[in-house]
């Protein structure tokens, strides 16, 4: 859709799904523009995957409202069904079948000729690199060419709007690579795309807007720049020479810069918010004259992993940008 | 958004993922979905023809073993109890290959399959639909080479083709009704051996306690009462009857009860299942 639109993509109001007394979603509002990568983060649990489920039609909401691409979802679900697609966090194909089997029946299912499904199964293939793999029954694919697959197959009609979940969960690094690839290809061709993740890294690389999804509620949502903002403008990171005294190193920081300050004892690294370059080189001073030796220290932009560290472990804390 | 990871690999293939923008043809009927679905079911049959190895490998064994075995005992001869056997074992066949299409929509469900389709814009029963017509070809493959084992071990149809004909009719409208019972399952349990435990347990007291294998003159009494009105004991007689040419109106309708039930009060179950899912 490269014309002006009047509705955004999906407009999802006050969203509630129980199952067993235990609310999966708890309320959950949510604004995707047209052709935009938006993320929807979270840990495993957080009700990413019923969310998506519902704005899918594949579960009906208990409350709220939705629409998609302009159709409600529950006044017009065939019309939500002909505007999107959704690929699934288990490959949604038929393993028995070869690829080209698969895509073209589902280019049949849409409404294709013969010929014109055999065609659209054949660009699908060229265009996911699956084209030597066509003829192959789909139980006998790897992980990254099954996950192409089925992002292929929810593009035989390009849809409005594209649900990812958790594309690239078990693929390994070059798969995941050719994975993002597509995923940016798909919204530079215009197709709106919802994705859920639990990797940090995978919704500051790919998204424009993140939504953080916490026991079924939205704990943020803004660029990724606006969520490293919201926790503070710096990050000190520190690993100590000798992990033995994180302890008494972490307790120093806190009260030196007046943070909580986040830490993993592995390493020996801690993390804590200084507002400014003299507020942590003060607490750097300080360090040393506790006899604490620093190995390596930066003060940076907080990572996205320590905003969702921040965000999920102190519910005090509000950050929406 | 950073390009710097996607250049380096950019060259291979540099239009991944790139695809034209492709609009909806004409909305398909429902029936031209329906279709699909079977003509899925017989890719299934091209690329896995193991399952049809499942399918007959019981019955051929039930018919062999019965003949040969107990037939003289139970019938005089084995020529003779073949003669009333071979219409009981089809319909034991079919029975239990409900089972399989039970067990074939709990693995696509399983398999997370049925959210694709559900979330296309498709006639909401055509992958059911497809299940049935896969359904009717393993039915009729399996059964026709039970008779032509049956045929060869010297079982004689009285009624000639046109009543083997009949007989499959009848044989396929029953198998679609017992059907519903494992498409609930398959709806229900998440495991596809599960469906198949709870099917057979459930099938094979049906089956045994029924005219399929001997008739119930010698049973205590309260069994004769159970077999009278087994189902698949008024649908063996029916099959009886229509291959023998001796086969009464009364007969056909009192096997087609079931069947006819099954589907009325099942279908809408299904449905309503495969919505809430």
């Amino acid at each position: 859709m490269t014309d002006a639109a009047p509705t955004p993509a999906i407009e999802a109001r006050g969203l509630r799904k129980s199952f067993g007394g235990v609310e999966a979603v708890a309320g959950i509002d949510l604004i995707v523009p047209r052709g935009a990568i938006f993320a929807v983060l979270g840990p495993n649990g957080a009700g990413k995957t019923t969310m998506m489920r519902m704005l899918a039609t594949l579960a009906t909401p208990d409350a709220g409202r939705a629409t998609i691409m302009g159709h409600d979802l529950s006044a017009d679900p065939q019309g939500v069904r002909a505007a999107i697609a959704m690929t699934g966090q288990f490959a949604s194909l038929d393993e028995d079948l070869t690829g080209r089997e698969n895509l073209v029946m589902l280019s049949l299912l849409w409404g294709f000729g013969w010929r014109g499904a055999r065609r659209r199964a054949t660009e699908l293939l060229a265009a996911f690199d699956l084209a030597d793999a066509g003829g192959k029954r789909v139980k006998d694919y790897s992980g990254g060419m099954r996950r192409r697959l089925d992002i292929a197959a929810s593009l035989v009609v390009t849809p409005g709007v594209l649900f990812l979940d958790e594309p690239t969960t078990g693929l390994d690094p070059g798969a995941r690579q050719k994975v993002w690839r597509i995923i940016r290809g798909l919204a530079r061709s215009g197709v709106t795309i919802l994705l859920t993740t639990q990797y940090l890294e995978e919704a500051d690389q790919l998204a424009e807007r993140i939504a953080v999804i916490d026991r079924g509620r939205k704990i943020a949502e803004g660029t990724s720049r606006e969520l490293k903002a919201a926790i503070g403008s710096g990050m000190l990171h520190l690993t100590l020479a000798d992990p033995a005294v994180l302890d008494q190193a972490s307790a120093l920081l806190a009260a030196r810069l007046g943070e909580s300050v986040q830490r993993s004892p592995e390493g020996g690294k801690l993390s804590v918010p200084a507002r400014s370059s003299a507020a942590a080189a003060a607490a750097l001073t300080a360090l040393s004259e506790a006899g604490i030796e620093v190995a390596d220290f930066s003060l940076g932009s907080p990572s996205l992993e320590e905003v969702f560290f921040a965000l999920t472990h102190d519910e005090t804390r509000e950050a929406t940008a | 958004m950073s390009e710097a990871t996607t250049d380096r690999s950019a060259r291979e293939t540099p239009a991944l993922g790139q695809v034209e923008r492709v609009e909806r043809p004409r909305r398909p009927s429902a029936g031209q979905n329906a279709l699909v679905f079977g003509w899925r079911a017989v890719l299934k049959f091209v690329h896995v023809p193991e399952q049809l190895f499942d399918l007959i490998t019981t019955p051929i064994m039930f018919t062999l073993l019965f003949t040969f075995v107990f037939g003289g005992a139970l019938a005089g001869t084995p020529q003779d109890y073949l003669q009333f056997f071979l219409p009981g074992i089809l319909v034991q066949t079919v029975t239990f290959n409900a089972v399989y299409s039970g067990m074939g929509l709990s693995t696509d469900l399983e398999k997370g399959l049925f959210d694709r389709f559900r979330s296309l814009p498709i006639w909401p029963l055509a992958p059911f639909a497809g299940l049935m017509v896969g359904d009717i070809l393993r039915h009729l493959i399996a059964g026709l080479i039970i008779l032509t084992i049956g045929l060869v071990l010297g079982y004689r149809p009285e009624a000639g083709v046109p009543g083997v004909v009949a007989a499959f009719s009848l044989l396929i409208v029953i198998a679609l009704g017992f059907g519903w019972i494992f498409l609930v399952l398959g709806l229900l349990v998440r495991t596809p051996m599960t469906v198949m435990t709870l099917g057979f347990s459930f099938l094979f007291p049906l089956v045994f306690a029924s005219n399929v294998m001997v008739q119930p003159d010698t049973m205590p009494g309260w069994l004769q009462t159970i077999v009278a009105v087994n189902p698949v004991s008024l649908i063996t007689t029916a099959m009886r009857g229509l291959m023998a040419g001796s086969a009464s109106w009364g007969d056909l309708a009192l096997a087609l009860i079931a069947p006819a039930v099954l589907t009325v009060t099942l279908a809408p179950v299904v449905l309503a299942l495969y919505r809430r899912r």
